[in-house]
């Protein structure tokens, strides 16, 4: 049974349709990225995944279960994470607190609970290390490098139990190890059996780590290929829809 | 298009686990990067020279008895402040609610109840005045900027007319008990003696410090100032805490004017007029960030210390006392400015 299931899901705002009676599937142990022009609907798709909004019609459903998300929370609960493409981090805080922001680990005695500050390091260190990535936990998110608050941003999706992770341009705004590192990465999470959708301009990035390849254009999914199936200028067509479908 | 970036990565020759464990910034480092340590120095620095300059009357145990009682109230109010500031917010009715705060609490002694049933009343004065700025600001998504603006003149205009415009003095037999804890003191030697106000100032200063090192919600708190979307992403209840601040914020207020009334043997609607600014002044001169994400309490302490040390040198100087508040606002502009260029050099 797929993990996801997107039944002819549109969303409009007022006029708008942002999204056109999409359908999608995504398995656990696969990476699928989601392409398409600025505009396409890429990043609405996303927020419907991510609870962020609901759906206007069509349904959503998660592990088989038809599901209503209103708040990111509840997508959370129900196994998906996101890696925003602002990372969603808080700078003045350290990458472990970011980590573990809003579900702190904690230690109680009686009616008192604390924060486990040292839990918390630890298992953030562990988390950057499975990532390779050489962020400390108690550094401040402000003085980090683009590619350690991505990993600050990515170790946080590891703290759950997570069937999927969507993450949005997360090869953007880095440098050229760190894309490599991010890549990496989610070969890493894919081998763990997570579902893994890829938002992304960078045609290398998905053609290098994707099993299949989904394009958005003015709403409408246009193709959703396997990624030996097509190529980078097959796929560059279809953004730009200099070929119709596929 | 090519895939080269499927490659893995050359492996570094400097283990991730051997940084994993290091702080950028050793403890010492830390300690001289914060705000509210070069206010200490300063604060020393102040009473080194004036001791030296008037050992006889300021450095003295009565003046100094005088100056932390003083600088308690404020420093109370701007502990709750530091936590509305953290998120980013401001809280400009806390004079007034001390106003609001004295009247409720005086009119339950006129009306002879006992001393912790004016306490319950003066705490619930300034706690539902809090909630009221906090459900405004996080609900109906008015700016902390008008809505407490709003309320400084709404507290202020109610405790006028609850008072009857008198001053209210005529306290039952709860009046003794509810005077003592504003205007008692513990003895150390025959003439050191800390009030208690200042030792409540301690107390709660250490239990706030505690609250926003070792608990969720003092994260929170801060991590709401530092990104109000990724505090929402990640699940952080962000509407409540906000009106869990001002509460507070307005708790603070009412215990500080629960104080200083019971030091005053009087209440009067005008308590706490233009308080507003040194409780401000006190959470940034200390390290609050007006743009939120950063506060400690230690910084309000020493804040609120150092602009009493500064207003009774300045009296002890003989210069006019008309300029306090010169001093006060040059203080408050600067420290938001060296807290833009700290700010700007970390970035």
């Amino acid at each position: 049974m797929p993990i996801l299931e997107l039944q002819s899901v549109s969303k409009h705002f007022g006029a708008i349709h942002a999204l056109n009676e999409v359908d999608l599937t995504l398995e656990s142990g696969e990476v699928l990225g989601l392409m398409g022009d600025n505009g396409a609907g890429k990043s609405t798709l996303v927020k419907v995944i991510a609870g962020n909004f609901p759906p206007t019609h069509g349904e959503v459903r998660i592990g088989g279960e038809p599901v209503h998300f209103h708040k990111p929370v509840e997508a959370r609960q129900k196994g998906v994470e996101v890696v925003y493409q602002d990372l969603a981090l808080c700078n003045n805080l350290s990458a472990a607190a970011n980590v573990f922001l809003g579900r702190e680990i904690k230690r109680r005695a009686g009616p008192l609970r604390w924060l486990d500050h040292k839990a918390m390091a630890k298992r953030a260190g562990e988390l950057f290390s499975e990532l390779k990535s050489e962020t400390r936990p108690r550094d401040l998110v402000r003085q980090m490098s683009g590619g350690q608050r991505q990993a600050v941003a990515i170790a946080r999706t590891r703290l759950s139990q997570a069937r999927m992770v969507l993450m949005d341009e997360p090869t953007a705004a880095i440098s050229v190890r760190q894309v490599a590192e991010v890549l990496d990465l989610i070969r890493r999470l894919k081998d763990s059996g997570m579902a893994i959708m890829l938002i992304s301009h960078r045609m290398p990035d998905v053609f290098a780590v994707c099993d299949r390849v989904v394009v958005m254009r003015r709403g409408r999914k246009v193709a959703d290929k396997a990624i030996h199936a097509t190529s980078p200028e097959e796929v560059t067509g279809l953004i730009t829809g200099a070929i119709h479908a596929a | 298009m090519s895939t080269e970036a499927a490659k893995p990565p050359p492996q570094a020759n400097v283990s991730i686990e051997s940084v994993l464990g290091v702080q950028q910034h050793n403890v010492w480092q830390r300690i001289a990067g914060a705000q509210s340590f070069w206010v200490t120095v300063a604060l020393i620095l102040i009473c080194v020279v004036m001791g030296y300059l008037q050992p006889t009357s300021f450095a003295t145990t009565d003046n100094f008895f005088n100056i932390t009682r003083n600088f308690s109230f404020i420093g109370i109010m701007a502990l709750g402040m530091t936590a509305v500031i953290a998120t980013g917010g401001i809280d400009l009715s806390v004079g007034s609610i001390m106003g609001l705060t004295a009247v409720a609490s005086g009119l339950t002694l006129e009306a002879g109840y006992p001393a912790w049933a004016a306490i319950v009343v003066g705490l619930a004065a300034g706690g539902v005045t809090g909630l009221v700025n906090g459900v405004i600001i996080a609900y109906a998504g008015i700016s902390p900027f008008v809505t407490t603006l709003g309320m400084l003149a709404i507290a202020r205009s109610c405790a006028v007319v609850l008072s009857g415009n008198r001053m209210l003095y005529k306290f039952g037999p709860g009046g003794p008990a509810f005077k003592a804890l504003g205007s008692g003191a513990l003895s150390i030697t025959s003439t050191l003696q800390l009030s208690y106000p200042l030792l409540f100032l301690i107390v709660l200063t250490a239990l706030l410090a505690l609250v926003y090192k070792m608990t969720s919600w003092g994260r929170h708190v801060l991590a709401i100032g530092g990104n109000e979307h990724a505090a929402l992403l990640t699940g952080v209840p962000v509407n409540r805490i906000k009106v869990q601040v001002y509460v507070v914020s307005g708790l603070a207020a009412s215990f500080a004017a629960i104080l200083a009334v019971g030091w005053e043997g009087s209440a009067i609607n005008a308590l706490g007029v233009t308080y507003e600014l040194l409780a401000i002044s006190a959470a940034v001169i200390g390290g609050a960030n007006l743009m939120g994400g950063e506060a400690s309490a230690y910084g309000a302490f020493i804040g609120a210390a150092l602009i009493f040390v500064i207003r009774n040198s300045l009296l002890m100087a003989g210069v006019d006392s008309n300029w306090q508040g010169t001093f006060v606002g040059v203080f408050l502009i600067a420290a938001v400015y060296l807290g833009k260029i700290r700010g700007a050099k970390r970035e």
